[in-house]
């Protein structure tokens, strides 16, 4: 009796990339609920418009480089860049700057690079700190929470100011929008207010900013899920959140008066979104337990400095992408001691 | 004036940078291999003169004075054209038609019933592989017959031949695995 | 419940929980096999030289006869597993990766089960020399049975210098499926325990410890019985946690003692030495009954076929004939490995020998050996980094085996790799990673291999170049010489050179007479005129003729 031949193992395989990928959207569903109940439908909108986008992009160019179309968009990574960028960039961003930050991501920073698996520098981040350097004003309009919200959007009125590139009648942007807590914080240090007067403001919650408090803790959630189905590990994160809040506390201890307590840190703008889901992005980030380790708390370090001392408010996608370019020399230097070998022979 | 500070500097600075990376190259200059005995290394030492060289040595010897391209060894093939590339900094060639085509390695063999023991093939082969003597059996020592075929053309009763060597458990090795994005694999009977 | 250890563990980096199904085939009790039809036996089933066959054709051959040898030290012979007639010897297919055949002698077994003259029985082994031991033990063919075939011979030879200090029993049997050396503590552990008690002796080691994975707990339960029973000191059943691959050697001496073995030595460089339970008892039954390696046990098991169990078989059996044995395939039968799911060999027929090292066929259905899932490319999660049981960077070696860049590969440790698939099988991506591993291996050993090839073909072409060139200059000298001496004595001799002339010149003259009288007419006086006349005829035709054959010329 004749049988097929394949090398070993023999084993029905336990992971697989289309499931880590789709694990990671589930994930951030409890993050994108939290962010449409406080900031409207314009979320939900940008990442339809974003996923279908970055499907079509990813899908053109494997036809292009002819490779299986079907195939390749169906481990999901696409869609991961497009929820990624599409919860990173303000609600309200014209529709048109949305498509261009993707079609960048997808294109350029993945596919140009040789697609999944290849590109150094991670595609959302790298299309959002684009999109930010060249169209400061549309990248900055945010709005208010929820509770702070006096002309909240209807969701056929998102759609109309997303696709439009205008508010409806009778609203402006000034009304509209508002600054995020990091952005007042900065404008207010900026203005030599202490951090006791500021606190007083209504963007100021109960243990981070306004709303954006409650959305860090959705997206924790669906972190810590995401640990316990073992699709990350905690050397990231932990590292890079302890980063970030030994370096917080510090300046907080030298001076209460001009930095805020290390929790707001944390739990306002993209700190946690950031922590569970982009520094970890595998591709990008260094692989070795201990240079995860020094790459997450480096991100940690950078965001803070970056917040604190950079010129703008919110600096995860920056220090992101400062430390995907030293990932490879960090895994160069932190390779483990190989079984049978001496401690610092390789 | 304004003008002249600028230049000045920069002058200065080419002065400088020059004098150390002249210092550098004397005083870190590496002792290396001649580029000759570097090239000859990665010959497969067949001896066969199917380059157009009699010998390994010379046809290394061309190529180091620019003679010779890096595609005309015949038994090293792929692997010795890209070692030769990398060696010389220069792109890869496919092997030069001229000089023939990859053949599999073959080894000489004496038919002993038809050999008349006039030794000239044993005169012939450049590495020493064929032992006898006049008027003796002469014979090929398979592990040192490198298969360059110059032994094969002398023989007055043609009793040489090349043999092909076949493949058996210990010559075979794992193949390299080929992957690309597929959706759907056959498998191997 | 196994009682706890009064024994320290370590443990290793990495390694995976692996489903067990190992009740599959611990159902039904140990079977002795019917002997086949033929017998098939490769002549290399041990890692080293092949074996030279010492029989014939046609020639009648008796059980436990020894029909094959090489004179290599790195070897073991091969026996006839019963008596019978060499119906052949020649390429036959054996169980190897490739799919190749190579040089088998095959038996056609006569049913007598006769027995060869055996060597005597060493009961008094401690009294012995233990070089006498160890040629028992060569002369039994005995070879690694965990799956490496290694010489055990050769293993039990340390050298004079080496100090072993312990002497660890492998009863880990980690991989999936796989149950015969758990079958074989469970039946047979005295004759196991006989075998330490040997390698005891002939080690010199101060302890021995036996380690058996906690999933196995009548095997535990029948070695610490057959253990104390025998009163061995020193010598203790270590209950191990159960994870793959906690059975591979160096895995194994490092969870019972804490101790690595450096990269590229063997074990008993530190003092240790491992064997498998299989290969004890098969030394005890060399030793204390004479005989060689017939048969072994061989766990048959997978959802394709009929009825999994263990079979004791001769060695030689074709895979064809244990399957119909264990029940015959079942419908959902897919694919034959040879060995575990994670390190097996799938086989493309059964038309195959069982060899010395087999321990397991899996006949698996297609939920259990899947076909490989397409690949995706590296997303470089870390996982395969995460299970590797000798802490390497499986990812780093992938992306440079698949470059075929050699010396990157080397770099990060490849011949370390110990191939057990526990990255392979964690890979996200479905990667092939231990082929390339593999591949690598291959590739640097030919690569190696050609290197020495060819500096033993410059040496021996610059060894050429330089005689040649020894003899033209000897010749040239020789010329040299001569003319120096020609020209001397043309200087020298002249006088000598006329006297030597002027005879020359004399002797010539009377060969020239001589000729001329020889060629002239005798008996010329007294002729009549016709006679005369005749005769002058007769001169001038010769002269003609002479003249024409001067002119001819």
């Amino acid at each position: 009796m004749e049988f097929p031949t394949e090398t070993s193992p023999h084993t029905a395989r336990p992971n697989s990339v289309d499931t880590v990928m789709l694990r990671v959207i589930l994930a951030l569903i409890p993050g994108i609920v939290a962010m449409v109940w406080y900031f409207g439908w314009g979320t939900l909108i940008n990442i339809l418009l974003a996923s279908i986008t970055a499907v079509t992009a990813e899908a053109l160019v494997m036809k292009l480089r002819h490779k299986p179309v079907l195939f390749a968009i169906s481990d999901l990574s696409a869609v991961v860049t497009a929820m990624l960028f599409a919860i990173a960039v303000p609600p309200l961003l014209p529709w048109w700057l949305t498509v261009l930050g993707v079609l960048f991501a997808i294109v350029v920073v993945k596919q140009l690079y040789g697609g999944l698996g290849y590109n150094p520098f991670n595609p959302a981040m790298a299309a959002y700190v684009l999109l930010l350097i060249s169209y400061p004003v549309d990248m900055t309009n945010w709005l208010p929470p929820r509770m702070l919200n006096d002309h909240p959007l209807g969701f056929i009125q998102t759609l109309h100011t997303i696709f439009a590139g205008h508010l409806p009648a009778g609203l402006t942007w000034d009304t509209v929008s508002g600054a995020t807590p990091l952005d007042e914080m900065r404008t207010q240090l900026d203005m030599n207010r202490m951090i006791s007067e500021i606190r007083q403001s209504p963007l100021w919650g109960d243990f981070g900013a306004r709303g954006w408090e409650w959305i860090g803790n959705w997206f924790l959630l669906g972190g810590l899920w995401l640990l316990y189905k073992r699709v990350i590990s905690w050397h990231i994160p932990v590292s890079m959140l302890s980063g970030l809040i030994v370096m917080a506390g510090l300046f907080y201890i030298a001076d209460p008066n001009t930095h805020p307590f290390p929790l707001f840190h944390m739990f306002s703008g993209g700190a946690i979104l950031g922590a569970f889901f982009i520094a970890t992005d595998p591709v990008t980030a260094a692989t070795t337990k201990k240079g995860q380790i020094i790459y997450g708390a480096a991100i940690g370090v950078l965001v803070f400095l970056i917040r604190t001392f950079g010129g703008y408010p919110d600096a995860v996608a920056f220090a992101v992408l400062l430390m995907n370019l030293a990932a490879p020399t960090i895994d160069y230097y932190t390779q483990p001691r190989v079984f049978g070998h001496k401690r610092g022979q390789t | 004036m304004l003008t002249l500070t600028p230049i000045l500097a920069i002058t200065g600075l080419a002065l400088v940078f020059g004098l150390l990376l002249g210092y550098s190259n004397i005083r870190f200059h590496v002792e290396g291999d001649p580029i000759a005995d570097q090239i000859d290394a990665l010959l497969p030492q067949t001896q066969c003169g199917q380059c157009g060289f009699p010998g390994c040595r010379p046809y290394a010897e061309a190529i180091a004075t620019g003679e010779a391209e890096i595609n005309r060894c015949v038994p090293g093939g792929e692997t010795v054209i890209i070692a030769l590339a990398d060696l010389l900094g220069r792109d890869p060639l496919p092997l030069d038609a001229d000089v023939g085509e990859p053949k599999p390695k073959a080894v000489a063999v004496i038919d002993e019933n038809e050999c008349i023991g006039c030794t000239l093939c044993l005169q012939a082969c450049p590495v020493d592989a064929i032992i006898g003597a006049a008027k003796q059996m002469h014979t090929v020592v398979r592990d040192l017959c490198t298969g360059c075929e110059l032994c094969v053309p002398p023989c007055p009763v043609e009793c040489i031949h090349m043999e092909p060597i076949k493949e058996d458990i210990r010559t075979w090795r794992w193949p390299y695995p080929e992957v690309e994005f597929e959706p759907a694999r056959e498998a191997t009977a | 419940m196994t009682p706890p250890n009064q024994q320290r563990l370590w443990r290793f980096h990495g390694g995976l929980h692996l489903p067990d199904n190992k009740a599959q085939s611990l159902g039904r009790e140990l079977t002795q096999a019917t002997v086949p039809q033929r017998l098939i036996l490769p002549l290399q089933q041990h890692i080293g030289e092949e074996d030279k066959p010492l029989v014939a054709v046609g020639e009648r051959v008796l059980k436990g006869q020894m029909i094959a040898r090489s004179k290599a030290y790195i070897s073991a012979p091969i026996h006839a597993p019963t008596s019978g007639t060499v119906a052949s010897i020649g390429p036959e297919p054996i169980p190897h990766p490739s799919g190749l055949v190579a040089t088998c002698i095959v038996i056609e077994p006569d049913g007598e089960d006769a027995w060869a003259e055996l060597p005597e029985p060493m009961d008094d082994y401690q009294q012995r020399d233990r070089a006498d031991l160890r040629e028992r033990v060569r002369w039994a063919g005995i070879v690694g049975l965990g799956g490496a075939a290694f010489p055990t011979s050769v293993k039990l030879n340390p050298g004079p210098n080496v100090r072993i200090k312990t002497l660890i029993i492998n009863g880990a049997e980690c991989e999936p499926y796989i149950t015969c050396d758990d079958m074989l503590m469970r039946t047979r552990a005295p004759r196991i325990v006989s075998g330490i008690k040997i390698l005891k002796h002939l080690l010199e080691v101060e302890e021995c410890l036996i380690g058996i994975e906690d999933n196995k707990p009548v095997a535990i339960a029948a070695m610490r019985q057959a253990v104390t029973d025998a009163g061995l000191q020193k010598t203790r059943v270590v209950t191990i946690p159960t994870l793959y691959p906690s059975g591979g050697e160096k895995q194994l001496i490092h969870i019972l003692t804490g101790k690595e073995v450096p990269s590229h030595a063997i074990p008993a460089q530190i003092g240790v030495v491992c064997h498998n339970v299989g290969t004890t008892a098969a030394i005890a039954d060399a030793v204390l009954e004479g005989k060689p390696l017939l048969s072994r046990i061989v766990t048959l098991t997978g959802d394709g076929v009929a009825e999994p169990r263990n079979l004791e078989a001769l060695i030689g059996t074709p895979v064809s004939d244990l399957i119909a044995q264990a029940g015959g395939y079942t419908n959902a039968v897919y694919k034959l490995i040879l060995g575990g799911p994670m390190m097996g060999i799938a086989l493309h027929t059964d038309a195959v020998p069982l060899t010395k090292a087999a321990n397991c066929l899996l006949v698996a259905s297609r939920e259990e050996a899947p076909d490989p899932s397409p690949v995706r490319p590296c997303i470089r999660c870390g996982e395969c980094a995460r299970v590797c049981p000798v802490s390497l960077l499986p990812q780093q070696m992938y992306w440079y085996a698949r470059a075929k860049d050699f010396d990157k590969v080397q770099a990060y440790n490849l011949f370390d790799c110990i191939e057990c698939g526990c990255c392979s099988h964690v890979c996200p991506a479905h990667l092939p990673l231990v082929q390339f591993y593999r591949f690598a291996k291959n590739e640097i050993w030919a690569q190696e291999e050609e290197k020495r090839k060819a500096e033993q073909a410059r040496q021996r072409h610059e060894a050429r170049q330089a005689r040649l060139e020894r003899l033209e200059r000897e010749r040239k000298a020789k010329l040299r010489k001569k003319k120096e001496a020609l020209e001397k004595k043309k200087g020298a001799g002249g006088k000598e050179q006329d006297a030597k002339k002027a005879a020359i010149e004399a002797a010539m003259k009377r060969v020239a007479e001589k000729k001329a009288a020889a060629a002239a007419p005798k008996n010329t006086e007294g002729l009549t005129p016709a006679q005369q006349r005749q005769v002058d005829n007769a001169e001038a035709r010769r002269r003609a003729a002479e003249t024409e054959g001067e002119q001819e010329k």
